[in-house]
Formats: C-alpha cells, structure tokens, sequence
C-alpha cells in the first residue's frame, strides 16, 4: 500500500502510518491532515490541575503495604517548551510495567509475574522551575504479537499537557543501551536523530546513595508549528 | 529499516548517540498510548467537563478502517464555555477539559456544555483521539447543527464533501458523532488537523 505524506511534524517524528508497526495501518486516516493557522483555542486552553489530580503519588515503588520488586531507579527531568523555557506546575502522568515486564491490566496476559506490590502509575506536577520526579522500579522488557519474536524496549510512557493544545504531548522513555532497539517499529518509527531524544540519560549525580539508580529525563514540548529556534 | 530477516524479524540501524544529551536538542517526539493506557490515564469523572448548568452529553464512537470499534480509544475535548472564553483559569464547576476511556465498543460520553462561539470560530469542541497503533495524537473538531457554521475559518479549510463529518448529530439529551480513522472512501473519512 502506498503511505500518505501525512507526518504530523515532517521530519522529527514519526509518519502516521509505520506499516512494519502493523496497528498503524487501519488506525491512521489515508487523507493528508489538513493544516490550520494556528488560533485562539489551539494557543490557549484549560488544562488538568491540581483539584483534578486524583492526588499526586510520585512513588511506585511502594503500592498495597509493602515494596515493589526490582532495581529501584529515581527518574527526573525537566518539563521544557519548545523555546527551551522550562514549563513550571504542569501535570506529568506515567505508567509503565513491573521489573518483570508485566502490566497490572485485564488485556496484558503474558506469563510473566505480577507485583502485588506494584501498580505502575504516578502523577506529579512540574515544581517552579519545571523540575519533576518519581521514583519507581526499571521496567522489564516485554514480547508483543507485531511480529516474530518481538519484544518492546524497556520504557516508561509519559503524558503531559503543557500550557495549550499544542503542547499535548505522549511519549515513551527509553533506557539507554538497550539492546532491544534493533527490532522495535515503535522507537523506530521515529527518524534517526529524534528517536535518540526519548532515551533518559544514566544520571550518576542523582544516583541515591544506598537507594536508586538515578536517571534524567528531560522533556521538550512543541509549539507553534513545531519549528524551534529558527 | 535495513531488512527483514526471513522469520519477519525487523532490523533497523542502531546509533551511536546514546542518550538524549547526546541527541540534538529539539522537541520531544510523540509515541504511541499502547493498550495499557488505562493504568495510567484513567482518573473518576474525567469525562465530566461540566457538572452544573444546562449540561448535554456528547457521544463518541471511534471505528477503525475495516469499520471496527477502537475499544482502547481514549478521546479527549478541550472547548471553550458557553459564552466563547476558555477557562484558562479553573471555574468551579466546569474544567473546559475532558478525558475518557472507550468501552468495548469503542465509545465515550462526555457531560458538558454547549461551546460558544468565539469572535472568529463557531462554536466547536477541540476533539483529540489517542490509541494504540497511533504515533500521533490525531485532531478533529465537533460543530453544531443549530449554529450557523458556514464562516467558520477552519471548517472553510474542508472540502465542501467531507463538512458534515464535523457536525454534531442531534440525539436525546445530547449529540452523537462517529470518528472514522480510516475509510476506503476518502469522503468518508473523518477529516485531521495538523497545528
């Protein structure tokens, strides 16, 4: 089948449709999306806060009274727009799977152990200067149906709102090294160069002493047009 | 991609830049929600944007190209308030911001206010759609039958056929619209913002 040119942002990121990341084929529309000038409600616009947090919990490593399983790591980063500012009190959500690659969800029915002590999912906000941190278990990898042996870097998905519409962002941290990237459509599906910028930094400075491994994280939001520093 | 091996392996060219501080700074790109999105973005009543004044529910229902429902779907409205402002600053009562989780089959309902129109739009809801096999967020917007939409800048920017896929079908107690991801037809498929 032919792929539509129809990149939300050419160039950095992934195309809409990825066929070797076979759900993309029937997910995407065939239509180019059509651009629009960039207006009131796209610039501005309401965002979760505090009051609608569900509580902030930045630590998955304690869950159901007792401790999570796994190299505890202490993640970290900063919240960024598109000019490089930081970005402060917005809402950073993440979820991921147990050391052992599980998730605690009905659909996810690989034999691998679940947690009783790990549900997999913080909230925090960004501090005054953009700052945010969690600490959590490293995820294991995990197999998936795309395609023979396949099998998912470890990775922590990230949900961010930013200021406005177009800061909407969703995206998966990696782990540096993994030796899983050779085969995953998904981190692929994003052009050499870019896909680099979602693998966190092993942080040795903010390595826990006695505690967790620290990485750094930091998140770059897009903005008008997606076109930075030119 | 390099090549598939011939048990349809993938094989792509792994770099040497090993982390993001030896990347090129720049934005950070979007992946996929994955199906395991609920453990992570499901939060009670997201889907409750207003829980005082004239409320109506507004329904989705997402379908995928071969005309099944996207049952990991999670959509979300961002709109403005009846009178045309957005709350940038919270209201008590109405957030301006809704999120929710689609059923098996691939629905959501969302409790809201009727948008106002702005000084150059109509009135319309902000619809984003996430799921998995999605690398992007993907937009569309939601207008009104009862308004006059016919100088509305961006609804001006669809092809005259495919207007109506952006208009609300009136329901009890509300409206009701089908997003089509995909569809062989490309006049019936749901038009896609990109900003």
């Amino acid at each position: 089948m032919s792929t539509p040119v129809n990149a939300a942002t050419d160039g950095f990121f992934a195309p809409l449709h990825f066929p070797e990341y076979r759900t993309t084929i029937k997910r995407n529309p065939t239509n180019d999306l059509i651009m629009v000038p960039e207006r009131l409600g796209e610039i501005s616009g309401p965002v979760f806060g505090d009051r609608d947090l569900g509580g902030i919990d930045n630590d998955m490593t304690q869950a159901n009274g007792g401790e999570a399983i796994g190299q505890r790591i202490f993640v970290h980063g900063r919240v960024l727009g598109w000019d490089g500012k930081p970005v402060p009190h917005t809402l950073v959500e993440a979820w991921q799977a147990n050391a052992a690659g599980r998730y605690r969800h009905k659909n996810d029915s690989w034999p691998a152990p679940l947690d009783p002590h790990f549900n997999g999912v913080a909230r925090t906000m960004t501090d005054e200067n953009g700052h945010y941190n969690f600490l959590t278990v490293m995820p294991g990898m995990y197999p998936w149906g795309n395609h023979h042996n396949a099998w998912r870097p470890a990775h922590i998905h990230f949900s961010l709102y930013g200021r406005q519409f177009t800061e909407r962002l969703v995206t998966q941290m990696y782990f540096p090294g993994d030796p899983m990237f050779f085969q995953d459509p998904i981190y692929n599906s994003v052009p050499a160069g870019a896909r680099e910028r979602m693998i966190a930094v092993f942080d040795y400075d903010e390595t826990r002493p006695n505690y967790a491994v620290g990485y750094k994280f930091d998140i770059v939001l897009r903005g008008k047009n997606a076109t930075p520093f030119e | 991609m390099i090549d598939t091996h011939k048990t349809g392996e993938f094989r792509y060219e792994v770099s040497d830049i090993r982390d993001q501080d030896e990347a090129e700074f720049g934005i950070t790109p979007s992946q996929t929600v994955g199906p395991y999105v609920h453990i992570g973005l499901t939060l009670e009543d997201s889907e409750v944007i207003a829980t005082e004044g004239d409320t109506v529910e507004v329904t989705f229902s997402v379908i995928d190209g071969n005309g099944d429902p996207v049952a990991d779907a999670m959509i979300e409205i961002w709109q403005t308030r009846p009178d045309g402002t957005y709350n940038t600053d919270e209201v008590e009562g109405f957030r301006g911001l809704g999120r929710g989780m689609a059923d098996e089959t691939g629905t959501v309902t969302f409790t809201t206010l009727r948008p106002g129109a702005t000084e150059e739009e109509a009135a319309h809801l902000k619809v984003g759609v996430f799921a998995r096999g999605m690398l992007e967020r993907l937009y569309t917007r939601l207008y009104f039958p009862e308004n006059d939409n016919s100088s509305d800048p961006v609804l001006e920017l669809v092809d005259a056929a495919r207007r109506d896929l952006l208009i609300a079908e009136p329901v009890d107690g509300g409206y009701r619209k089908t997003i089509v991801m995909q569809h062989a037809d490309p006049e019936k498929e749901t038009p896609f913002f990109r900003v």
